[in-house]
């Protein structure tokens, strides 16, 4: 990423430390969270992470894409849970917390896209089918940064 | 293309945690595969190697490793990677030299060591590998994709936290008296129920372990089979498939499934297809099957492969494991060598077990595990980053 790049990607909570993208480019935390996927010009076959250079549908040879801004809802497809830490690199937190996973599917986008829960939710929170929202939180923290990264958040009432 | 390649000969090192070099696994079951084909390691004319990614180089180039702890001999080798089905692939290098006619005899060798836990990426900084990005930004270990699966079974056909321990019970009772097994030990649903929750709804005695092992087999052409025996058993059909775009279903390791929007999905799902491309291959159809090995990477995933390879329908998987179909004296047993509950996974060397299994319960030389009668056999199994893995014995 360009010095310029990096910095518009750093946002600094109030008395906190300075906020990164765990990834570059595959989320957005501005104006509201979406993730950014593509599009295939020809084709029209949408791709999360982003496809950028050929087009993955055997049926097209499209090489243009657009960057686009995926649906912030969806529906639960499954999930689980971590019950053990993971081996790097993820970074776990000291002592290790468990984690839970969601697959969610975007009617429009037809893909279903696997992130964290958001705030804390656990297995017990979730049931296939719900709605689930798009939010940018905190993936881990080191000296420098707070590391962000997507997470699904259940909808409720 | 229709194949008969004969098996003249199988061999496996017992699986296990034995901290030693994984060639020495290797050697150890290439060297029964050949007493039991008599064929001399002199007289082998190609080695297709299943890789290791844990064993520094050797691993790599597993093919010329083995050749070389054999003792070199001029033979040609290839080398396979397919993660979990990177034994098909060696097997299927195999069948294709001798189909081919580019030799009359080959062996299959795949071995692992493997450390203890979580199987990890490689290490280094990667953020361009989704299998480095799935742990950095999900914390997605292999389990949890197996839950993801295990889960949507609960929600869509009413599959329950016993029904996935009963296949755990079943398959510790098939590899009691396997004498390749790791674990030799009946367990209860109760206790399957009591052990810690790793991915839920998947608890630690649901999850296979990783494992030490070797496995090997001795191919041939049909000609070259005829001089030494008189009927032997034979694969009829090896089935490498990769998924069609779009492939909507999530896969290890990534972070999301095709988009289906702008191309409908296919008429199978890629699991689906997996077996149905070995059964097209050899022209038989799954009621025809008298017993299968498939890949248990978890209790729950095996319900999935009894569909996938059409013993069932879809949602039907629970009543077969509930009716007793899938055990040992029932109408298609699966897992008579206990499966990776029992046995744990060495990655290469799996998928080259599963027909080392099947070659010894159609000889009718499985002891202590014998399927009565049984002529024909399938084996199923994936590997990630979308490899198929699905072969076809016959005697």
């Amino acid at each position: 990423m360009t010095q310029q790049g990096l910095k518009s990607a750093i946002a600094t909570k109030p008395g906190g430390k300075p906020q990164k993208p765990a990834v570059e480019n595959w989320f957005r935390a501005d104006p509201e969270p979406h993730l950014l996927g593509s599009q295939c010009s020809a084709c029209k076959t949408y791709f999360f992470p982003r496809e950028t250079f050929y087009c993955k549908n055997p049926d097209c040879t499209g090489t243009e894409f657009q960057e686009i801004e995926f649906s912030r809802t969806g529906t639960l497809w499954s999930y689980t849970n971590g019950c053990y830490k993971p081996p790097p690199p993820f970074v776990a937190t000291d002592p290790f917390e468990p984690y839970t996973l969601a697959a969610v599917e975007l009617a429009k986008e037809q893909i279903v896209i696997l992130g964290q829960v958001a705030g804390g939710a656990g297995v017990d929170d979730l049931k296939v089918g719900m709605t689930m929202e798009l939010v940018i939180e905190t993936l881990f923290e080191d000296d420098e940064f707070e590391h962000t990264v997507w997470k699904w958040k259940p909808v409720t009432g | 293309m229709a194949r008969e390649i004969a098996i003249l000969g199988a061999g496996m090192h017992p699986w296990g945690k034995w901290g030693r070099n994984f060639v020495e696994y290797g050697v150890k079951a290439a060297q029964d595969a050949l007493k039991e084909a008599g064929v001399e390691w002199k007289d082998i004319q190609f080695v297709s190697g299943g890789d290791t990614v844990r064993n520094g180089y050797p691993g790599y180039v597993a093919g010329a490793t083995f050749a070389q702890a054999l003792g070199w001999t001029g033979a040609r080798v290839a080398s396979s990677y397919g993660a979990c089905a990177s034994g098909a692939q060696a097997i299927d290098n195999a069948c294709a030299q001798i189909q081919a006619g580019f030799c009359d005899v080959a062996l299959v060798v795949g071995a692992d060591s493997t450390p203890k836990g979580f199987l990890a990426p490689q290490g280094g900084d990667r953020p361009t590998d989704p299998d480095w990005l799935r742990f950095r930004l999900l914390g997605a270990t292999n389990p949890t994709y197996f839950a993801l699966c295990a889960r949507r079974r609960m929600d869509l056909y009413g599959a329950t936290d016993r029904d996935f321990a009963k296949v755990k019970v079943k398959n510790a009772r098939h590899g009691l008296n396997n004498p390749y097994a790791r674990y030799k030990k009946e367990v209860t649903e109760d206790e399957v129920l009591a052990s810690p929750m790793v991915s839920d709804p998947l608890r630690l005695l649901e999850i296979c372990a990783t494992s030490d092992g070797g496995a090997a087999l001795v191919l041939s052409s049909m000609e070259f089979a005829r001089k030494r025996t008189t009927n032997p058993v034979t694969i009829t059909a090896v089935s490498t498939t990769t998924p069609r775009f779009p492939n909507t279903i999530i896969e290890m390791p990534n972070f999301s499934t095709d988009s289906a929007a702008a191309v409908a999905p296919p008429k199978l799902t890629f699991k689906d297809s997996i077996a149905a491309r070995a059964y097209e291959e050899a022209g038989v159809d799954p009621s025809d099957i008298n017993l299968a090995e498939v890949y248990d990477l978890s209790s729950a995933l095996e319900l999935d492969w009894y569909e996938h390879i059409g013993l069932c329908k879809p949602g039907e998987a629970e009543r077969m494991l509930n009716d007793g179909d899938t055990t040992i004296g029932g109408r298609v047993p699966v897992n008579p060598s206990g499966g990776l509950a029992c046995f744990g996974e060495a990655v290469p060397a799996q998928a080259i077990a599963q027909v080392c299994e099947l070659t010894w319960q159609l000889r009718g030389q499985a002891d202590g595990r014998q399927v009565e009668g049984a002529r024909l056999g399938v084996t199923v199994n994936q590997g990630l980053f979308g490899h198929g893995s699905s072969v076809i014995v016959k005697h």
